[in-house]
């Protein structure tokens, strides 16, 4: 497969067939009496990695960073962490610290009381502790806030002070759990760049529990995706995005339009794919035989809608105006086609007026490259 | 127009509480502050000066002129008001103490227990009361007699071969007091441990603390303010206690409340209890005033 490119292209250990991971999940399961939350589980996260487990509410992600801290045991498998069974050791013994989704900051004890906890357990010299305070609170830039108490800060404030705690004992995993769940949306953005700084500078090996795929898209290095306690894929955000392993992936990750058919025709990589009354072209079928059952996927901003009928393309299909999105920066239009599939193709604002000007009921022409889609056999 | 009615709204509805200490509590004790004053006398009732309007204003501004000191000045001459002053913080305190043991692990399992039997149990705690509390002390001299339950399973199970003497010793008057205060110490306490946040406490572990010293290091502090009501609704009641003592402690128990009792049925010296009881009452009032508004600076300061 062509590479679908990775922010940190020199990042990948787990391409590398020698590198040894550092958290490894093997064959878990957990059970709370009837309900299975995790269901025989195997996952390999590298060390410095930022990764991230997503998945709707009460898919297993969180009972995985729970158990990673220790305060869930597997009712069976194992968890190896730098190569030692996790198995039996309590949370305090664990070179693993913990963001709470609800922060739990002490509330009667100050921001400086609260970074120097953990330290305090372990018994470091009172000069060493001070120190780490004061780089913890000038790293996430709440110096003069030392002496508030929690709920005299804001929520973004509290954020940061949970996960200055949190990384003051330089653990060697630092696991959070939903950590931008609590702040509004610009908030969010912001500190998600924060966040993948400080994993930077830092040097620590991440693990990030969220059901928020942008979040997850744009901080991890590689996304596991989590439905009903089993792994559905692990790949960079590009991968999952542009090749979607399953039906599910591709649902859940952004806005998708699946065509489900069987392959008609083969030939080389490529195949024709006959879904309703449409035949569709693309050179991405892998090895799939003909006549198998199908799903073609392709995103809408990969999908072209225009008035009049494009002079080439390799998949173009007429049909008339559903429904049209107008977001501001990109226009999301609703094309019903001849058989009755409704098809999202989404366009780009890059200009303030259109010469193409698109309306409710109007016949509109769709078309997208053989290249621009996937073939879904799960 | 509605403001007007508003505010004057606003001002009575403050005013009810007001009133309420006013003729409950604040009118009593002139009363028996005024008692404690006078002297006593074989008539009805047994002190005078009475004050009446019979005999003219004047009349009643020379009556004034009779009160006097005396009976406090008495009760720092015999050392049997001290030592039962000193006795009953004493046993309170002791019982206070013994009631928070008791009670904080039942708090706490009942903070932690499933949200659905939480009204359940609560219920439970407070069960007792329909009962009244002058029977329920009484059972327990069944309980604890040297003939009584206790005794006789622990005899029969070989766990001592002697009947155990409890009853009529401060061990009875601190069950007493344990088991009929047990509810006030536990609802206050229950209801700091439930607001808690239980994520604190993985929190603490997280960070390196061993279940036992996240407890002291953040469950016990965030619940101080419930474990504060909880010993105050025991220990006041506690130090003027009279039933418990009176029907379990036996006849050598020095407390105040058994002491204001036979001042006042058996000697008839309504001036002198009374002294008691205002000193009692300064005793527990005072202390609890200043702690009450140390605590109020503290929540100010920042909870």
């Amino acid at each position: 497969m062509k590479s679908l490119g990775n922010i940190r292209r020199e990042f990948a250990p787990w391409n590398n067939p020698d590198a040894k991971p550092y958290i490894q999940f093997k064959n878990v399961t957990k059970q709370f009496g009837d309900f299975t939350a995790v269901n025989n589980l195997s996952l390999s996260i590298y060390e410095r990695e930022f990764f991230a487990l997503l998945g709707a509410s009460g898919c297993g992600k969180s009972t995985l960073l729970r158990m990673l801290a220790g305060f869930e045991e597997p009712t069976s498998g194992q968890i190896l962490l730098d190569g030692q069974d996790l198995r039996g050791i309590p949370p305090y013994r664990r070179p693993v610290n913990m963001m709470f989704q609800s922060y739990a900051l002490f509330p009667h004890m100050t921001v400086e009381q609260n970074i120097a906890f953990g330290l305090k357990q372990d018994g470091m010299a009172k000069a060493d502790i001070e120190k780490r305070v004061a780089e913890m609170l000038k790293l996430v830039k709440l110096s003069q806030f030392a002496k508030r108490k929690p709920h005299q800060l804001s929520g973004g404030q509290r954020q940061r002070v949970a996960l200055a705690r949190a990384v003051a004992k330089r653990p060697k995993v630092l696991l959070l759990d939903e950590p931008l769940g609590a702040l509004d949306k610009k908030l969010r953005e912001e500190t998600q760049f924060e966040l993948m700084d400080l994993q930077q500078t830092l040097g620590l090996t991440f693990v990030v529990v969220t059901h928020d795929q942008e979040e997850a898209m744009t901080m991890a290095d590689r996304i596991a995706i989590i439905d009903k306690g089993e792994v559905m894929q692990v790949a960079t955000p590009a991968e999952v995005y542009e090749a979607p392993g399953s039906r599910f992936v591709a649902d859940f990750v952004g806005n998708i339009n699946t065509f489900e058919g069987k392959v008609a025709d083969r030939n080389g990589a490529g195949a024709t794919i006959s879904s309703a009354d449409l035949l569709i072209r693309t050179s991405n079928a892998g090895e799939i035989p003909v006549g198998t059952e199908v799903a073609f996927a392709i995103r809408p901003e990969k999908i072209k809608v225009s008035s009049k009928r494009p002079e080439t393309g390799d998949n173009v299909m007429e049909g008339e105006v559903y429904d049209i999105a107008y977001l501001g920066d990109m226009t999301i239009f609703h094309v019903k086609l001849g058989d009755g599939q409704v098809v999202k193709a989404s366009s780009l604002n890059a200009t303030r007026a259109t010469d193409d000007p698109l309306s409710w009921d109007d016949k509109a022409w769709i078309s997208f490259r053989q290249d621009a889609g996937v073939v879904l056999t799960r | 127009m509605k403001g007007l009615v508003a505010a004057v709204t606003n001002r009575l509805v403050i005013l009810v509480p007001y009133v309420w200490l006013l003729v409950f509590f604040l009118v009593p004790f002139l009363i028996v502050f005024k008692i404690s004053l006078s002297t006593t006398a074989i008539a009805m009732p047994p002190y005078t000066p009475v004050l009446t309007l019979q005999d003219g204003l004047s009349a009643l501004w020379a009556q004034f002129g009779e009160f006097s000191f005396d009976n406090y000045l008495w009760l720092t001459e015999d050392p049997l008001y001290f030592n039962a002053y000193l006795s009953s913080v004493v046993i309170a305190g002791i019982s206070t103490f013994l009631t928070l043991l008791v009670g904080y692990p039942i708090a706490y399992g009942m903070a932690r227990a499933p949200a659905t039997i939480r009204p359940t149990l609560l219920m439970l705690v407070i069960l007792p009361f329909w009962t009244s509390f002058l029977i329920r002390v009484y059972a327990w001299i069944g309980i604890l007699k040297p003939e009584g339950l206790l005794n006789q399973v622990l005899l029969a199970t070989g766990i001592i071969d002697q009947p155990l003497v409890i009853l009529n010793t401060h061990s009875a008057i601190f069950i007493g007091i344990v088991y009929s205060y047990l509810p006030f110490m536990i609802l206050p306490l229950y209801s700091a441990l439930e607001k808690m946040d239980f994520s604190l406490i993985e929190a603490a572990q997280d960070l390196g603390c061993t279940p036992v010293g996240a407890f002291w290091k953040v469950t016990f502090p965030l619940s101080l303010p419930g474990v504060i009501a909880g010993c105050l609704l025991v220990f006041i009641p506690a130090v003027g206690e009279f039933v418990i003592p009176d029907l379990l402690g036996g006849s050598q128990t020095l407390m105040i409340g058994k002491t204001l009792w036979n001042e006042f049925f058996a000697n008839r010296d309504w001036p002198v209890s009374s002294a008691v009881a205002v000193i009692l009452l300064l005793l527990l009032v005072v202390p609890i005033m200043f702690f009450q508004q140390a605590q109020a600076r503290a929540q100010e300061e920042g909870r």
